[in-house]
């Protein structure tokens, strides 16, 4: 099916109500929207604001779920080492962990499928230069990768989104190669080089669009992945600075305490970590079965 | 054929000079390791001689020639922090990060054919459908994750094994091995489980595909109707057909499998490579970093470099210069 099929309802219409028939990926959309707006919200929903040392005490450090506070409050899933409210570093935890995914993904999509689609338009020399470079780096798996970046470009937002993109850019280059060079081999496209049309008229209003539905399934699945590389590299270290814990840092921060019993620090946010992550595969899974034409009936 | 192959060569060749600049100079750019190496209240003399000594006080390039002239001669240099030869250092941990590495992949192998056979067999019942669960699962949830609450669920709160280290070793060529003791293997169980996720759920997915493919075609209808048993066919007929894709991947898995190591050796303090370099990293131990990254680099390339050959030999389009 073509992402721009012409019929009596919108594309997005069938889309939506393909999508619908799915009870788990429905499920699934929801606990991501629902995430979402946790993340969006989490200033206002939040009982304390966790990056604020100050307001932080000793004393109601590492206390199990339900423990009532100095705050006054019930802090649901325990404190942290810091005496952080968990169910708080969480949710703020959740936007800095989103935050990284969507941003890096967002990068890796725009230069993979330039890369993608200049190769596949201008074919030759340049093809076999842009796409050796793209199986190569796809032999090296990404984790190594991003680990070697920020090992040598050190800790920081910025490197951790350089390192992520450098990792996850070629499975982009490599999914929009594929699709415009399908297009870019079909006899209207040869018909339109023929015209005086542009170049970038042709890139942007045949290339581009028929290479999209493709790339919106790979878009899904790397943010997801980025999200999981992140809170990896966090984890061993190497992610963001301690200042604003991604889940991963909160995980990373809890480990020391998970062989005493204090399980919760680590496990709660690594539960907010999987929920976030599954939901997403399943939502780009199925999206993917959807505009699969082998699938459609 | 030989032209090919040339021409594959010097491209790795120019890679791994490319990628040997990018680490020296990327490495270098970092941090100094002099804070960490000279301690604060040695007199200016004793700085002076330990920079002399490590060849820090020569310009960046002329440290480069020297690394590279070095290399050559399989000297990666000596580590700050255990001031012992690199490739000693990294030798001495290497049959550790093979033996889980081994392990992992091996019992994915032997656990994930089997089961994803069946699920492939009979797609509909809910043992296919937990198998496919389990599978997802691996796919999606962080290794380092799942190797937290293997730690949490056998270590900490049923207290079966032990979370970190390698148990007993039984020297073998004067290399320590831990899979021939009862002990070692408690110790290898929870770190080879994590890392054999993945390579698990990858392997359950190839055979499961394989094996639906393969129920359909003729080569099974015959057999059938010729009478012979289901056990047979699937043990006979339907794992030979499906191992090529399988083998394939696996060797794939192999290069993965080494850098998802990193992780699990960092959670179950595993003293292998992954554990070295991870060490490396925080303490700004650069010849480490550096001859790691080199070799890891020139593993891949290498790997590359004969999958390539072995492709163009087994595809004669392949071997007429253009990739496509």
């Amino acid at each position: 099916m073509s992402w721009r099929g012409s019929g009596a309802r919108s594309p997005l219409r069938t889309f939506w109500s393909r999508f619908r028939e799915d009870r788990i990926a429905l499920v699934a959309l929801f606990v991501v929207m629902i995430i979402l707006l946790l993340a969006i919200f989490a200033p206002w929903i939040a009982p304390q604001d966790p990056y604020d040392l100050s307001g932080l005490s000793l004393r109601d450090a590492r206390r199990p779920p339900g423990f009532v506070g100095s705050g006054g409050y019930v802090h649901w899933l325990g404190t942290d080492a810091q005496g952080r409210d968990l169910w708080s570093a969480i949710l703020y935890g959740l936007g800095a962990s989103l935050q990284i995914g969507v941003i890096a993904g967002a990068i890796g999509l725009v230069i993979g499928t330039m890369i993608g689609i200049v190769a596949a338009y201008a074919g030759g020399r340049v093809e076999t230069l842009l796409m050796r470079l793209v199986d190569l780096q796809l032999s090296f798996p990404a984790v190594l990768l991003a680990l070697v970046l920020m090992a040598l470009l050190g800790q920081g937002k910025a490197q951790l989104i350089t390192a992520l993109v450098a990792a996850q850019y070629a499975y982009f280059a490599r999914t929009a190669f594929g699709a415009a060079s399908a297009e870019r081999a079909k006899d209207y496209i040869e018909a339109a080089m023929a015209t005086p049309l542009s170049n970038a008229r042709i890139v942007f209003r045949h290339l581009l669009p028929n290479a999209m539905p493709a790339l919106i399934v790979v878009a899904t699945v790397q943010i997801a992945n980025a999200i999981a590389l992140e809170a990896t590299l966090s984890f061993l270290g190497l992610g963001l600075p301690v200042t604003e814990p991604s889940l991963g840092m909160l995980i990373s921060n809890g480990v020391k305490y998970m062989m005493s019993g204090r399980y919760w620090i680590s496990v709660y946010p690594g539960i907010a970590l999987i929920i976030l992550i599954v939901s997403i595969n399943l939502v780009g899974d199925h999206i993917r079965d959807i505009l699969n034409p082998r699938l459609a009936r | 054929m030989s032209g090919f192959i040339l021409q594959r060569l010097l491209q790795a060749i120019v890679i791994m000079a490319v990628m040997s600049v990018i680490v020296f100079a990327g490495v270098y750019a970092i941090g100094n390791p002099m804070e960490l190496l000279i301690p604060p209240e040695a007199t200016q003399d004793v700085r002076e001689r330990t920079i002399q000594r490590f060849g820090l006080d020569k310009p960046l390039v002329e440290q480069y020639f020297l690394f590279v002239k070095n290399l050559l001669q399989g000297d990666l240099g000596r580590s700050y922090i255990y001031n012992e030869p690199v490739l000693k250092l990294i030798g001495s941990r290497l049959p550790a990060t093979i033996e889980l590495v081994t392990t992992a992949i091996v019992g994915a192998l032997l656990l994930g054919v089997p089961l994803g056979i069946y699920a492939g067999y009979r797609p509909d019942s809910p043992v296919s459908r937990a198998i496919m669960s389990l599978s997802i699962l691996g796919f999606s949830v962080p290794t380092f994750w799942v190797g937290l609450i293997l730690i949490l669920t056998f270590a900490v709160e049923l207290g079966w094994l032990p979370a970190s280290g390698r148990g007993d070793t039984v020297e073998v060529f004067g290399v320590g091995w831990s899979f021939l003791t009862l002990n070692g293997w408690s110790h290898l169980a929870l770190p080879a489980t994590n890392l054999a996720l993945f390579t698990f759920a990858m392997m359950v997915r190839l055979a499961r595909a394989g094996t639906r493919e393969v129920m359909l075609t003729d080569t099974v209808k015959f057999a059938r109707a010729a009478g012979i048993s289901e056990r047979v066919i699937l043990t006979r007929h339907v794992l030979k057909l499906i191992s090529i894709p399988i083998v394939t991947v696996f060797g794939l898995e192999l290069a993965t499998t080494m850098a998802f190591a990193v992780v699990t050796e960092t959670i179950f303090a595993w003293p292998g490579v992954g554990k070295l370099i991870i060490d490396s990293i925080n303490n700004l131990d650069r010849p480490v970093m550096v001859a790691y990254l080199i070799l890891t680099a020139g593993a891949f390339v290498t790997i590359n470099l004969v999958v390539d050959i072995v492709y163009a030999l087994l595809d004669p389009r392949l071997r007429k210069g253009h990739a496509r």
